[in-house]
Formats: C-alpha cells, sequence, structure tokens
C-alpha cells in the first residue's frame, strides 16, 4: 500500500465525517478511537519528504517529518482524544465534528512539506474553527463569529500574497528558514502572525474564543495559534522582530486579564500571554530557545486546555462566567478546582510542573544569549502571570466570597479528562526527560538546581503577596475593556456612518436640484409645445399655436426678396 | 454575627488569620534561605539578597498599577458593544464605570 502520501490528517477528517453520519455508541467510539490511530499514524512517519506529487508546475509534498513536526503534531491529537472525552456527552455532533475537521487541519499544517500544502490546511482551520466559535449558538457568538472568520480569512490571504509573492521570487515552494528582509516574506510573517494573535489584532482571541461554548473553547484554545508558533520556528527562527512582537503580547495579555471579569476572557487573554513567550524565544532563534518554544507549546496546549476545562466545567454547571458571579465553588466543587489550581500552578511555572520546565528553557536561551533586558521582562511577567492566571482565576472563581452557588461536581468524562491533564502537567515537571527527549535538539538542560528553585519560589510567592495585598485595587467590575477591535467593531462603523450619511445628503439635494430642473424644463416644453392632449388653442404652446395665413404670407414674402437680393449681390 | 461553627473550615475567620501566619512565615523562610543556598546570577545583581522577592513584588504592583490606570480609559459597561451607537460620538466617551463593592 501507498501511504507516503496520506497525511494522518485524513483520519481525523473521515472521523470528523464518520460523527455526522453514525450516532450513539458508534459515535463516542468514533469521538475517542479516532484520535489514538491519529496518534499512532503521526509516529509511522520517518523523517524527511515522503513524495512529491506534480501540480501545475510545482513539487507539492503533502507529508514531511520531522521530530519538531511529529512533536507539535502529538500534542495536537493528544488534545483531541482528551478533548472528545471530555465534550462527547455534552457537546453537539456537529461542534464535534467541526472540532475534529479544525485539528486534521492543525494535523496538517504540522506535517506540510511545502507552502501551497501549509495554506489549504491554514484556511480548512480558518473554516471549521469559525464552526466552532459559531457553535456557541448566541447572537454574540453569530456576531464574533463573523469577525473572526473575517480576521483569519483575511490573514489567509495576506499569507497567501506573501507565499505567492516568495514562490515568484524564488522559484521554490520549500518550507525553508527566511527572514523578514523583502515584502513577501514580511506578508508571510504577518500572515502567521495574525494567526499568532500578535499585536495590532490580539483582539481577535479574547473576542471569539469565550463566545464559543464551554467544550468548543477548550478545542480553540490549542490549535490556531500553536500552529502559528510552529510555522515560525519553521519558517522564521531567529528573526530578531519577533522579540519585541513577543514581549509586547506577553505584557498586553497579562494588563488586560487583570482587567478583565469574564472568566473564560482572562484565559483567552493569557493564550496570548503565554503565546508571547514562544514568540520571544523563536525570536532568539538558537536550538535551546527552539526547544524552549516547543517544549513550551507543549506543556502550554495542555494547562492551557485544562484551565479551560475547570473553567467550562464551572459554566456548565452554573450557567455563569462572571468573576463577580462566581465565588465559593470549592465547597461543591472540589475536583473541578484542584484541576483548575494545577492547571494555574502551570501556567505560572510554579517547580514540579511543567510550566517550569518548559519556560525555563526560554528564560534560560535569553541568558545565553546575553539579551538582559529580555529577561528580566520574561521574570517580570513570569510574576505577572502568577498574578493574573495562577491566583487570580482560582480565587475568583472558587474562593473569594460565597456567591451562594451549590453546583454539582463536573460529570465522570469531564473529571477524567481534567485528571488526565492535570496529571500530565506534574508528569511533565517531575519527569522533565519525558518531553526533552522529542525535542527537535540535543537538550542539555537542567531544569531543577537549587538555586534556581529558590529564585522562583521568591519571585512568585511575593507575586502572590502582591495579589492579595492589592486586592481592593483588583475589585472585579462588571465591565469590558476596549481594545483594539473597538477600531472595526466601532470606529469602522462610525466612519460608515458618517459616510452613509453624506451619501445620503448629497443624494437628497441632488434629488432637490434634479427636480427643479425637470420643473424647469417641463415649464420650457410647455410654453413652448403646450400641453399635451389639449385641442384649445388658447392652451397651446409658442410652437404649436396656428398662425393666420397672411402673417405666413408677408414671412414668405420677405425670405424671397432676401434671396433676390442675395442672389444679385 | 455569624457563628464559626456554620462556615466552611476553611472559610473560617480563625482559619483566614493562621493562613496569613503560615504564608507569611513561609514567605521569610524562602528569603531567609538565601543565606544558606546560593543562587546563581546570571546578570550579577540577580544573585543580590532577596531579589527575587523584591522583583516579584514591585513587578507586579507596576502591572497592578498600569492595569488600573489603563482601566481609567479602556473600560466599558459590559453591554457596550450591544447597544447601537447612535449617541456615541467618534471618540470613546468618558462614561465613568462605577466601581461595585460586592467584588470582594
Amino acid at each position: 500500500m501507498e501511504f507516503e502520501l496520506f497525511s494522518p490528517a485524513f483520519i481525523l477528517l473521515i472521523a470528523a465525517v464518520l460523527i455526522c453520519l453514525v450516532k450513539g455508541h458508534a459515535r463516542t467510539a468514533v469521538i475517542l478511537i479516532a484520535p489514538i490511530i491519529t496518534l499512532w499514524a503521526i509516529w509511522q512517519i520517518p523523517d524527511g519528504v515522503q513524495d512529491t506529487i506534480k501540480f501545475l508546475s510545482y513539487n507539492i509534498e503533502p507529508v514531511e517529518g520531522s521530530p519538531l513536526r511529529r512533536l507539535f503534531a502529538t500534542i495536537f491529537a493528544i488534545m483531541v482524544f482528551v478533548g472528545g472525552l471530555y465534550s462527547f456527552r455534552i457537546a453537539r455532533w456537529y461542534e464535534l465534528a467541526a472540532a475534529f475537521a479544525y485539528a486534521a487541519g492543525a494535523i496538517g499544517v504540522c506535517f506540510a512539506g511545502d507552502l501551497i500544502t501549509m495554506f489549504l490546511y491554514w484556511e480548512l482551520m480558518a473554516i471549521f474553527s469559525t464552526i466552532v466559535v459559531w457553535c456557541g449558538g448566541t447572537p454574540g457568538a453569530r456576531a464574533a463569529g463573523i469577525r473572526y472568520a473575517i480576521m483569519h480569512l483575511l490573514g489567509g490571504v495576506v499569507l497567501k500574497v506573501g507565499i505567492e509573492g516568495v514562490v515568484v521570487g524564488t522559484g521554490s515552494i520549500q518550507i525553508q528558514p527566511m527572514l523578514a528582509t523583502d515584502f513577501s516574506t514580511w506578508m508571510i510573517l504577518i500572515g502567521i502572525l495574525i494567526n499568532a494573535a500578535a499585536p495590532p489584532v490580539s483582539a481577535w482571541l479574547a473576542d471569539a474564543y469565550p463566545e464559543s461554548t464551554p467544550t468548543g473553547s477548550v478545542f480553540l484554545s490549542a490549535f490556531t495559534t500553536k500552529t502559528a508558533v510552529l510555522a515560525l520556528i519553521l519558517l522564521f527562527p531567529g528573526e530578531p522582530v519577533l522579540i519585541g512582537i513577543g514581549l509586547f503580547m506577553v505584557m498586553y495579555g497579562i494588563i488586560f486579564a487583570l482587567l478583565e471579569n469574564d472568566v473564560r476572557r482572562i484565559l483567552a487573554y493569557s493564550v496570548v500571554n503565554q503565546v508571547g513567550f514562544m514568540v520571544v524565544a523563536v525570536g532568539i532563534g538558537t536550538e535551546m530557545a527552539l526547544n524552549g518554544a516547543t517544549a513550551h507549546a507543549f506543556a502550554h496546549i495542555i494547562y492551557k486546555a485544562l484551565l479551560f476545562m475547570s473553567a467550562g466545567v464551572v459554566i456548565y454547571r452554573t450557567g455563569k462566567n462572571k468573576c463577580m458571579e462566581l465565588g465559593g465553588l470549592f465547597r461543591t466543587m472540589p475536583l473541578t478546582c484542584v484541576c483548575g489550581i494545577i492547571g494555574a500552578l502551570a501556567i505560572s511555572s510554579f517547580p514540579l510542573t511543567s510550566g517550569f520546565t518548559t519556560k525555563s528553557m526560554i528564560s534560560q536561551a535569553a541568558v545565553d544569549g546575553n539579551l538582559m533586558w529580555v529577561y528580566m521582562a520574561l521574570t517580570a511577567a513570569s510574576a505577572g502571570v502568577f498574578l493574573h492566571a495562577g491566583i487570580k482565576f482560582p480565587w475568583f472563581v472558587f474562593f473569594q466570597k460565597d456567591s451562594g452557588l451549590r453546583p454539582k461536581d463536573a460529570p465522570w468524562n469531564m473529571g477524567l479528562a481534567m485528571i488526565i491533564f492535570a496529571g500530565l502537567c506534574i508528569l511533565l515537571g517531575v519527569f522533565p526527560e519525558l518531553l526533552y527527549t522529542l525535542l527537535p535538539y540535543p537538550v542539555d538542560y537542567e531544569p531543577y538546581s537549587i538555586g534556581k528553585v529558590l529564585f522562583y519560589l521568591q519571585l512568585l510567592l511575593f507575586s502572590g503577596l502582591a495579589f492579595f495585598v492589592l486586592l481592593p485595587l483588583m475589585k472585579r467590575t462588571m465591565t469590558i475593556s476596549l481594545d483594539t477591535d473597538w477600531l472595526w467593531r466601532r470606529a469602522a462603523v462610525a466612519v460608515v456612518r458618517v459616510v452613509e450619511r453624506v451619501l445620503i445628503s448629497s443624494g437628497e439635494a441632488l434629488a432637490k436640484k434634479r427636480d427643479r430642473l425637470q420643473k424647469f424644463l417641463q415649464r420650457l416644453a410647455v410654453r413652448y409645445l403646450g400641453q399635451p392632449h389639449t385641442s384649445d388653442s388658447k392652451e397651446r404652446g409658442v410652437f404649436a399655436r396656428s398662425w393666420p395665413v397672411g402673417t405666413t404670407a408677408l414671412w414668405i414674402a420677405g425670405l424671397l426678396s432676401a434671396y433676390v437680393l442675395l442672389y444679385y449681390l | 454575627m455569624i457563628d464559626e461553627k456554620q462556615l466552611h473550615w476553611l472559610v473560617r475567620p480563625s482559619t483566614i488569620r493562621k493562613l496569613w501566619i503560615g504564608s507569611s512565615v513561609v514567605l521569610a523562610l524562602t528569603v531567609l534561605a538565601q543565606t544558606v543556598i546560593y543562587i546563581k546570577g546570571y546578570f550579577g545583581f540577580d544573585a543580590w539578597f532577596g531579589f527575587g522577592a523584591i522583583y516579584g513584588f514591585v513587578s507586579c504592583l507596576a502591572m497592578v498599577l498600569i492595569a488600573k490606570f489603563l482601566g481609567l480609559f479602556l473600560k466599558r459597561p459590559q453591554d457596550y458593544y450591544d447597544k447601537p451607537p447612535e449617541d456615541e460620538t467618534l471618540a470613546p466617551s468618558q462614561n465613568k464605570v462605577k466601581e461595585s463593592s460586592n467584588g470582594v
């Protein structure tokens, strides 16, 4: 059998179709078994380009293996399995089918050997992630989905322009490291960065993800931004501009999460924050940094999904998603609470969690590159992460005041999914070698030294102290925060409205002028040609009156004498 | 006065007091431990005594204050985008958002 052209993404695509066709236990079986087959298929792909097809004049390489690509695909497949386990009982079939097709797009990007294949899977992700957002079902979700789709299709167009430029310029559609030096490479970089939620369009993420269903946001948090990180690692390692962009994302995520009241929006902003760490690492571009970006993406998908799962259970059980309406849930939701805290500790890179063993590689890469300010900024950001996600999320949801809510804890499947991911967070924190051996470059890094652990404990625990000391400053308000999306949600609307008003008033002025012109012409016509259909000679126009014969004879005599006169001259 | 016994043990004032005392001790220990444990600084100053603690606290303070300051300009009622922008001028107006006191 020829399987060289068979991307593991097809397995999930077939599963997505099957989810639509079958029902009941068969559907559950598809949801749980397809990701495992996909995972198996991912590890059957050897290194290098598997086969090429000639399409037009391009060599398409649908499947290319490498440790980096396999690692991203692996975590995506694990994510589909645990996400499927989490959602199969409450999510509707079309949401699950869309989520599977979306994940297929992400895995397809992982193995794409050329830019054209990558672009196709990229658009597949855009389409089906939009459907996952729409599955939120509310008017808000519909509107957010449209904004999300416009943003991603626009990003796709920018990416496509860049790819065309590179193909015309170099004649190659190979995925290979490049730097943003000319128009087309900049376009590719911008197209990818839009998916990474980089400034100035970071707002799409916090706009769309919290509008989806509690299960949908678990899937959404995993794929789009992390495939963008993979694409950056493959195409733009060591691109210096990424360091600045990444640091901005890190700080943006913290500041906006601190202002936020909606639980899932806090988590969405911290996705931007965490992806910022990875973007910085890609910008540093050393082997250590790229290892760090890869490892951090792997760990991040796990703990971020865990946090979204924990928030999802709360929203599913209580129907509330605002910090102000929640609180005190630890009494009746101990499992969700503990899993949420483990995810929160992992995202804050507490020692013994996966965040510590992966994020510290990025800091180490900054140290190795002698980038003092980057290192200091990342360290401050680590403290900030503990502040905005590590404590703020569990505190406001599970502790804080007693909201009087006494919801039941998670259903068994959601609880199991959370336990699996919470276990992975701790497993990768205690035995980081499990992940290190899979990284693209050889790892010569010891995460745990007693001095470093002590430094991070000081840093994090005193951030925790800062949180509780500053609590009066962090009272939640029933508010949202303006972001750059104000530009297209309000300013653009206002501009359109102004243009509309100008057009309407000038249209009215024109209509008035036209009316007057019409009336004037009509008066002229009536005067000279007369009213239509009138027999009364007095009402006839100047040209239509019957004139006496004598007058006519006089005129003719005059004309003839003028003629005779002219003839003889 | 609510009877302490009716509250969950974790939210009783006495427990909260013990938690504050316990965490203060832990915080002090993490700093004092630096007298016996050597922190290898990468840039010199990050090996100073208690640097991690001060840096963590100060950067969090700065971020909260910056967020607070930006919040003055950026916060809007949560139905801001739901209402048609009829009465709005092009620039966002300064609708002062009232802080609710039942937060914490």
